[in-house]
């Protein structure tokens, strides 16, 4: 076994560190094929992962590309390229290490394909990208590690399956590469090996110490939170507070509408001007770099953020995290609260601000899971189809290829171990033409087999749109923010184009802390001025929506039967009191359902505690059923934990609606025509390579020449529903948007006990619901009878009489 | 009858849910924007290969609304061909089902800008062709009189008390029509986009197409 060079261990001794045992560890299986490290933030899991390499090329022998080092972030990559510099500079190590990533310029990229750094620090998408060039082999001949940062992170989803793949291209180009994944806390480390290692590696998990249990409580306040709506709103006086008292606070939201609600206020509360910056995906990247380098200068007390700060970049001295809105995953607060005080063996300090009287419950149910050390979790599925096909693509723009050695390699990628050839060669079929059961594209299909049994590119020139569609992250549309001025005005950021297409002008609405009015759209550009003096009407963007896990969700119900609530602040305790009183609180064992008339509609609110997504898909399921009988539904909005729908008439009887088996028997034909179904088509058609997000420069317009993939969909199912993208939909939507298992599991253990409660106004349990972002629309009768109304009141408006 | 009734020139029309224009007293039915063969044209141009049904998907909507109508004649408005190869290149289903829908009736095919000439199928090609106080062309002129065009494939969104509803529609003013695309894989225009705001004059109805077409001021 080599030893670590003196140099590097005289220059931890200068530091005053010591070398983690975790750390030796690494060190010690430098040699293995691959390793998984769990270790808490800050616990120095980068330079674990970095170690040997730098061991490695302290010779200075190495020529050429030595470690490449893979992370989620953009920003991550430029991080560690930084902290990294500062131990390869004290030490004198002759390294060279770059950065590449949809940032970096083209002439830089150019020249690192024909002359690589010794460490390469890059993204997912960058080297799936890197793997599709024809000079591939030149550029990766010497690499003898990958780095995998985060990988808990990317194994959530399918760019962990993509980087997987890019990852198998490589072990194919460098047979004696070796594998090194870093990974966050997590509920199950043998998956996490399992996805990382080539399949059948062995995949030894090192666990770091985890270091002292985090100090975490929820926020108490003065002010009572609200019955409803996820603002925090009450708790800006207390949030400012805990500012002045610490060095540094991020404070995480869970959407990026909700952080800039905050922020928003947060600025109006701000009478010491603290400085205070927001920082999440939908700002310009100008501004996310100007709060990044201001919060590295510690220039900034407190940051407002999303998602976008979750992983692990070294800010500086964050001493407190605030969680604004209950976590609805324990898994994820404790890697948040990972993010405060990033010195070993210190207990990271942690706040949690409840939104409204509901996330009150949420919040002390998590707490108690965190103290239980109760991680969640769902375990994934084999690696999904759709990421095959686009990988496919991505071997074909690299060059011809022998489809037995691409499936070989293929299955040796974790994820998809298990994959048959069949499903392989359905995949193949689908790159190359499209894989109809009408075969219309033999003169023009994407690829061909030579006569050499080799599959190629019918035109060469698809490579550079095969490259310009690559990767896995499916943002909705869209649309690019700016001041109006003669000529181009500031950019700000980005809104979704669904969203846009809701403006009419003189709308406001809030992005990057400031209320802008909505002027006109140009050119694909949301043109809008500056108003300070205007409340703003309309929240941006939805932003990410997670599923409270089904373990907190048992935690709760848990919690609801209980006589009193002790462990609750006295508000939330009386709320849930109230609601006994009125209503019921919905049990494990049974199955509640409100009826109530609201605004002039009826409503229907299903408690039925399954998720999110289960949850959306009963609305789905039911306004269906609602339709069918004529009860003339006219939308649903769903939560973790029910699923209120309105429309014209009241539901009487509700156990038809609910009958299983009939739930069951209609899933299939009930989802076929929804839209959370169309929305997976456009996903995963995308991700396939069906649908181009990029034709080069031309960006789709919504000018007549573009039609909705919608008519895609609909298309398919009426004259093709075997399709391989139609089974990929399916497949989808049941373990992710439509979630049905949590439906069944939600289904036995109410064996049928439905209470229906007919209330004269609505529970003090749904109230939160009426503020619910993501309504949707059911487009049936209903929708007939309000356009007949509209029609009519608009002639009559406009003195026309009816034909 | 799953259509609205209005009166254009002097002219009893009907327009129907599908986006077909009926005019009773000469038996006619009126479709724009077919775009047939557009996927091939999108495969043969582009390399993307979407699902090949779309022309198979348009004629079975024609065939359903000729039978319901017992049309004699058929205008065709252009646009009916994605491009002139992509006429050459129907499958043979295809183009039997055309030749089946063309028997027994007068079949025009007006010229559009993807389909400049004439095909060889049956039925006369004609830039344009008026008929009585009606005249049938691709495009809108802007002296147009009396005139029924497609082209620009017409939306309109209206904000009902629910919610917010878009559909393909026909435009009508006391001077002209616009029909929307009939084909199965084509966009929209909204009503309110300047090309069609600055065309149809201030009075201007649009007709929104589907289970039940409705009128109404045309959105801007």
């Amino acid at each position: 076994m080599t030893q670590i060079p003196d140099r590097i261990v005289d220059w931890f001794s200068t530091k005053d560190w010591s070398i983690h045992p975790h750390q030796q560890e690494m060190f010690d299986r430098a040699i293995d094929p691959a390793t998984v490290l769990i270790a808490p933030t800050g616990g120095g899991k980068t330079m674990a992962g970095f170690l040997p390499s730098l061991a490695e090329l302290a010779g200075g022998t190495h020529s050429g590309l030595h470690t490449i080092y893979v992370s989620p972030l953009k920003a991550l990559a430029a991080d560690i390229r930084r902290n990294l510099r500062i131990p390869v500079d004290e030490i004198g190590l002759p390294i060279r290490i770059e950065d590449r990533t949809g940032d970096t310029s083209a002439t830089q990229k150019k020249r690192q394909r024909a002359d690589p750094p010794h460490i390469l620090l890059t993204t997912p998408e960058s080297l799936a990208l890197l793997t599709s060039y024809e000079d591939a082999q030149h550029m990766f001949q010497g690499v003898e590690r990958v780095i995998v940062d985060e990988i808990h992170a990317l194994a959530e989803s399918k760019r962990g399956d993509q980087l997987m793949l890019a990852l198998a291209r490589l072990q194919s180009l460098r047979p004696t590469l070796r594998r090194v994944g870093l990974s966050a806390t997590v509920e199950d480390p043998e998956a996490i090996a399992r996805l990382l290692a080539r399949h059948p590696d062995p995949c030894r998990v090192i666990q770091a110490d985890p270091g002292p249990d985090p100090d975490i409580r929820m926020l108490e306040t003065e002010e009572m939170p609200p019955w409803s709506g996820g603002g925090a709103a009450y708790a800006i006086p207390a949030v400012l507070e805990q500012i002045r008292r610490h060095k540094t606070t991020l404070i995480f939201h869970n959407t990026r509408a909700q952080a800039e609600i905050f922020f928003h206020n947060l600025w109006l509360a701000n009478e010491d001007a603290l400085p205070i910056g927001i920082h999440h995906g939908s700002l310009d990247r100008q501004q996310r770099e100007r709060v990044e380098a201001a919060m590295v200068r510690g220039d900034l007390r407190a940051i407002v953020c999303t998602g976008s700060l979750d992983l692990g970049i070294d800010w500086g001295d964050v001493d407190l995290v605030i969680q604004i809105g209950a976590p609805k995953n324990v898994k994820r607060l404790v890697q948040r609260i990972g993010r405060a005080n990033h010195k070993y063996n210190a207990p990271s300090k942690a706040l949690l601000v409840p939104a409204n009287r509901f996330e009150v419950v949420e919040c002390v149910a998590a707490l108690e899971a965190a103290k239980a050390h109760e991680l969640d979790g769902d375990p994934r599925g084999p690696g999904p189809r759709d990421v095959l096909c686009q990988h496919i693509l991505i071997a074909a723009a690299a060059g011809p290829f022998n489809a037995d050695t691409l499936f070989a390699e293929l299955a040796s990628a974790g994820p998809y171990a298990g994959l048959r050839r069949s499903e392989f060669d359905a995949c193949l079929e689908f790159c190359a033409t499209g894989g109809y059961a009408l075969r219309a594209y033999d003169r023009w299909q994407r690829l061909q087999k030579r006569p050499d049994g080799n599959w190629q590119l019918r035109d060469p020139r698809a490579a550079q749109r095969i490259r310009m569609n690559l990767g896995t992250i499916q943002d909705t549309d869209t649309l690019k923010v700016r001041l109006k001025r003669n000529r181009g005005g500031k950019p700000l950021g980005e809104v979704e184009e669904a969203f846009a297409a809701s403006l009419t002008p003189g709308d406001t609405f809030l992005i990057g802390g400031q209320i802008v009015r909505y002027e006109g759209l140009r050119e694909m550009v949301v043109e809008v001025s500056r108003r300070a003096d205007r409340k703003p009407k309309i929240a941006t963007f939805s932003g990410t929506k997670f599923a409270t896990s089904t373990q907190l969700s048992d935690r709760i119900l848990r919690m609801f039967a209980q006589p009193d609530w002790s462990q609750l602040p006295r508000h939330t305790a009386e709320w849930l009191a109230l609601q006994r009183s009125i209503s019921r609180l919905p049990r494990r064992d049974r199955l509640l359902v409100e009826s109530f008339p609201s605004d002039g509609r009826e409503h229907l609110c299903v408690y039925g505690f399954a998720g999110r997504n289960a949850q959306q898909t009963l609305g789905l399921l039911l306004t269906k059923r609602m339709e069918e009988t004529g009860l003339a539904p006219l939308g649903f909005v769903a939560t973790d934990y029910a699923t209120l729908i309105w429309g014209l008439d009241a539901v009487t009887d509700p156990r038809p609606l609910f009958e299983p088996k009939a739930l069951r028997e209609g899933l299939e034909t009930w989802l076929a025509g929804n839209a959370v179904m169309k929305r997976t088509f456009r996903a995963s058609a995308t991700i396939a390579g069906l649908i181009e997000r990029n034709t080069g420069g031309q960006r789709k317009s919504g000018r007549q020449a573009t039609f909705s993939s919608d008519i895609l969909y609909d298309t398919l199912l009426k004259y093709d529903p075997d399709h391989l993208l139609m089974q990929i939909t399916r497949e989808e939507a049941m373990r992710g948007l439509v979630d049905f298992g949590r439906i069944e599991e939600m289904l036995a253990r109410i064996e049928g006990r439905i209470d229906l409660l007919r209330l004269d106004r609505l529970s003090p349990l749904s109230a939160p619901l009426f503020l619910e972002v993501g309504k949707v629309p059911v487009k049936g009768a209903a929708e007939e009878r309000l356009l007949a109304e509209e029609s009519a009141r608009l002639l009559q408006e406009a003195g026309l009489v009816p034909d | 009858m799953n259509a609205c009734d209005f009166e254009f020139s002097g002219q009893r029309l009907s327009a129907f849910g599908t986006g077909a224009l009926w005019w009773p007293d000469q038996r006619l039915l009126c479709v724009s924007d077919l775009h047939l063969g557009k996927s091939e044209r999108i495969a043969r141009r582009s390399g993307q290969v979407l699902p090949p049904y779309d022309s198979r998907e348009t004629l079975t909507r024609l065939a359903t609304d000729l039978d319901v109508s017992a049309a004699t004649t058929v205008v065709c408005l252009g646009d009916s061909f994605d491009d002139l190869d992509a006429s050459q290149a129907l499958t043979p289903d295809d183009r039997m089902q055309i030749t089946v829908l063309q028997a027994g009736r007068r079949w025009i095919w007006i010229e559009g800008n993807h389909d400049p000439g004439p095909v060889d199928l049956g039925g006369a090609h004609l830039a344009e062709w008026t008929c009585g106080p009606l005249t049938f062309r691709h495009i809108a002129q802007p002296d147009g009189c009396g005139e029924i065009s497609g082209h620009y494939h017409p939306k309109a969104k209206v904000q009902t008390r629910g919610r917010s509803i878009t559909r393909s529609a026909f435009l009508v003013d006391r001077k002209r029509l616009i029909l929307p695309a009939y084909g199965t894989y084509t966009g929209g225009l909204f009503s309110s986009e300047d090309a069609l705001a600055t065309l149809m004059e201030p009075n201007a109805r649009a007709i929104l197409t589907g289970a039940q077409p409705r009128v109404l001021p045309m959105p801007r």
